[in-house]
């Protein structure tokens, strides 16, 4: 439970480090620790299936996230360490915002891993909540008007979707009394799971609808996705790379959790698909629209965001579709957008603090300036567009292999979602890498270890998977579809 | 099954819980904010009620604490602070007065109806009270909502967040008799948080923009982009 509660503590200690310096570490090292914890854990599960603690439950689908959740942790706060210095002289911020900044970095973290390791529905809904909140301030962290107006966005409709989102739970305990005796297992999803069948099918499709939207809201599904550019754009960037690659993860990890409950339910009526209908009509509509909305964007890190939209909305799509191929896929996808995604935002932050601007008619020739961040945005952009022989590749043409099998139509919207998609990062991609620089534009302080091993890691996978990697998803797979990939 | 044959207690309990729905119009229709805040406690207190009732009713002894717990955050708490706050921002004489009002009781309304067509699938299971107390929980989640999206201050909207709470909490107390204990700390706790970080927001934002009038606040629009 290590893993859990060390970024409770560092929460809790680092904002008493006296010097702004050493909380940079610090954080890295609580950073690590988790990580550490975190693989412990995973060892473990190798060798037995499912660990219970009371509230606490480990099986094969979270101990991926989870680990991939520390991962990017860790990358973050060794990124974060040099960029909120920057930010810091720059006079944005002043010591008190450094210890806010590292105070809920840590403490976003918590809600994330615990919101991933535990076996309650509450608690989960609880610690999803918890991350908005962990997570607002941040946002509004610069205190620009702008800054404030995505904050108090983020705040109101997050806050909306998750009261929602809570109404569903209660509807669900409601639907768990009538099959469970003690009231206290009542929101245990593993006691729910064994009972699904038994689960009164009317109120869980209904219980679902708020519990999608919900949670929908913070995976950033089209209509509800309206907080989401306006949060990323604003924050501080090693937040903006936390929130795509974690938060979103974690509310579709929790939207899944939910659709196997429903599915057992509603199995044996007549329309048992519905839970996987919804997700595919919500997370198509995600897509397409993101798809299109990349294209007139004038801020490169909203630019970003959009596109975390579209794959959110594909990996939604595929869980929907279910079967073990899609959601095999959807988990691989989910792995590498995750890596992918937060290296871009790094790499993002420091080319808005080369450039000194944020919007995208300004950013140019980084490839002269300082090559590390040019590339890194180059092949970045390279890999989150799909292009072989990264990982995204690999796991959206198992995506497409799989929408070919169940729904061939599926797959030529597909492919001019992607295809609309890929035209909108490059269009503005040239001419910010390459270009003419403009005069006095300096290099800054960067550590680009993290976005290099994301890419990395990103690359080997694209190439190999590793059979580790492998027989972890399927392990996962066949805990949701019951049925084997490999 | 009609309502008249249910037990004496569950009659009790739809009536205060219709009248919570009821003070949902009121809150949604008071113009002056300080006798907004006024109507939520009176919520947040009947609220508490409900809850003391249904504990008093059950064997399940931890509702007294969740009935305690209401009492204090949703009458109490939060209407003090809120209260402070308006003073301190010298809004105790801000009035808003919707620009249609009559419209808005009307789409309420329609939001309470739909609310009864919602849980319709319940019927089949002759939950008559289950169903009218779900019903009336999910009409206050919704009114709630509908006030957030209607009115532009943004104290305004903070109640109707808060009034939105007290539908689910109603909900969970009454349909399934309390959530398990640590999930309801955590949700007091969270709400308790969130209502302290609307209240730092308030400054933000009247620092910001110099009002609390959130229509005002429209830099971040994809229209904004274009120019």
């Amino acid at each position: 439970m290590l893993t859990v509660f060390s970024p409770l503590l560092g929460a809790l200690l680092l904002p008493l480090i006296p010097r702004l310096r050493w909380a940079g570490w610090a954080n890295i090292a609580v950073s690590s620790v988790t990580l550490g914890a975190a693989l412990v854990l995973a060892s473990d599960i190798a060798d037995q299936d499912v660990i219970r603690t009371g509230l606490f439950r480990i099986d094969s689908l979270n101990i991926y996230l989870l680990v991939l959740t520390a991962f990017v942790g860790v990358t973050t706060s060794i990124f974060s360490r040099p960029y909120m210095i920057h930010v810091c002289d720059s006079g944005r911020i002043g010591q008190q915002g450094m210890r806010l900044y590292h105070a809920m970095f840590q403490a976003f973290m918590f809600t994330m891993l615990l919101a991933l390791s535990t076996d309650n529905l509450g608690v989960l809904w609880v610690a999803v909540e918890g991350a908005t909140l962990a997570t607002v301030l941040l946002v509004s962290l610069y205190r620009t008007p702008e800054a404030i107006e995505a904050a108090w966005k983020y705040f109101i409709l997050c806050g909306v979707g998750i009261a929602l989102a809570l109404f569903g739970t209660v509807l669900l305990y409601f639907a768990a009394q009538r099959a469970i005796a003690d009231p206290a297992m009542g929101l245990s999803w593993s006691a729910l799971y064994h009972v699904a069948p038994q689960l009164q099918s009317s109120i869980m499709s209904l219980a679902f609808v708020f519990l999608l939207v919900g949670y929908g809201t913070k995976v950033g599904l089209v209509p509800m996705h309206q907080w989401l550019p306006d949060a990323h754009s604003e924050g501080p960037t090693p937040m903006s790379a936390v929130l795509s690659g974690l938060l979103l993860n974690v509310a579709l990890y929790t939207v899944v959790r939910l659709k196997m409950l429903v599915d057992g339910s509603l199995s044996t009526t007549d329309t048992p698909h519905l839970a996987g209908h919804l997700l595919m009509g919500f997370g198509l509509l995600s897509f397409l629209v993101a798809g299109l909305f990349l294209h007139h964007q004038r801020d490169i890190k909203r630019m970003f965001s959009y596109s975390s939209i579209e794959h959110m909305g594909l990996m939604t799509f595929a869980f929907g579709l279910g079967g073990p191929l899609a959601t095999f896929g959807a988990l691989l996808h989910m792995f590498v957008h995750s890596l992918t995604k937060s290296a871009i935002f790094v790499t993002v932050g420091h080319a808005s603090h080369i450039a000194g601007t944020q919007s995208i008619d300004n950013i140019r020739g980084l490839i002269r300036t300082q090559p590390a961040v040019g590339w890194g945005l180059l092949l970045g952009v390279a890999a989150i567009a799909g292009f072989p022989p990264f990982g995204v590749f690999t796991s959206e043409f198992l995506l497409l292999s799989a929408t070919m099998e169940a729904q061939p139509w599926f797959t030529v919207i597909l492919l001019i979602g992607l295809a609309i998609a890929f035209a909108g990062l490059f269009r503005h991609l040239h001419r910010m890498v390459y270009g003419q620089a403009p005069e006095g534009q300096q290099p800054v302080p960067a550590n680009m270890l993290p976005v290099f091993v994301h890419l990395g890691l990103v690359l080997w996978v694209g190439l190999t998977i590793p059979d580790l990697l492998s027989h972890w998803l399927d392990r996962a797979t066949e805990l949701i579809t019951g049925g084997h990939m490999l | 099954m009609i309502l008249e044959q249910l037990p004496l207690l569950q009659q009790l309990t739809l009536v205060l819980a219709a009248i919570v729905l009821f003070v949902s119009f009121v809150l949604l229709e008071q113009a002056r904010l300080v006798a907004a805040i006024h109507v939520f406690a009176w919520q947040g207190a009947l609220t508490a009620t409900v809850t003391a009732i249904v504990a008093a009713n059950s064997d399940l002894k931890h509702l007294f604490f969740s009935a305690a717990l209401t009492l204090i955050m949703k009458a109490l708490l939060i209407p003090w602070m809120l209260h402070r706050l308006v003073y301190r921002l010298e809004l105790d004489r801000h009035r808003e007065s919707l620009r249609h009002p009559a419209l808005a009781v009307m789409a309420a309304l329609a939001l309470v109806i739909f609310s009864y067509w919602a849980v319709a699938p319940l019927v089949k299971q002759e939950l008559l009270f289950t169903r009218n107390i779900v019903a009336v929980s999910l009409a206050v989640v919704l009114i709630g909502l509908w006030m957030m999206v209607i009115r532009a201050q943004a104290v305004a909207q903070v109640l109707g967040f808060m009034s939105m709470e007290n539908g689910l909490f109603l909900a969970a107390v009454t349909a399934t008799g309390g959530m398990p204990l640590v999930v309801e700390l955590g949700v007091a706790f969270d709400v308790l948080v969130a209502m302290i970080l609307f209240g730092v927001f308030f400054f933000q934002i009247r620092e910001s923009i110099d009002t609390l009038d959130v229509d005002r606040m429209n830099r971040l629009t994809e229209k904004a982009d274009e120019s």
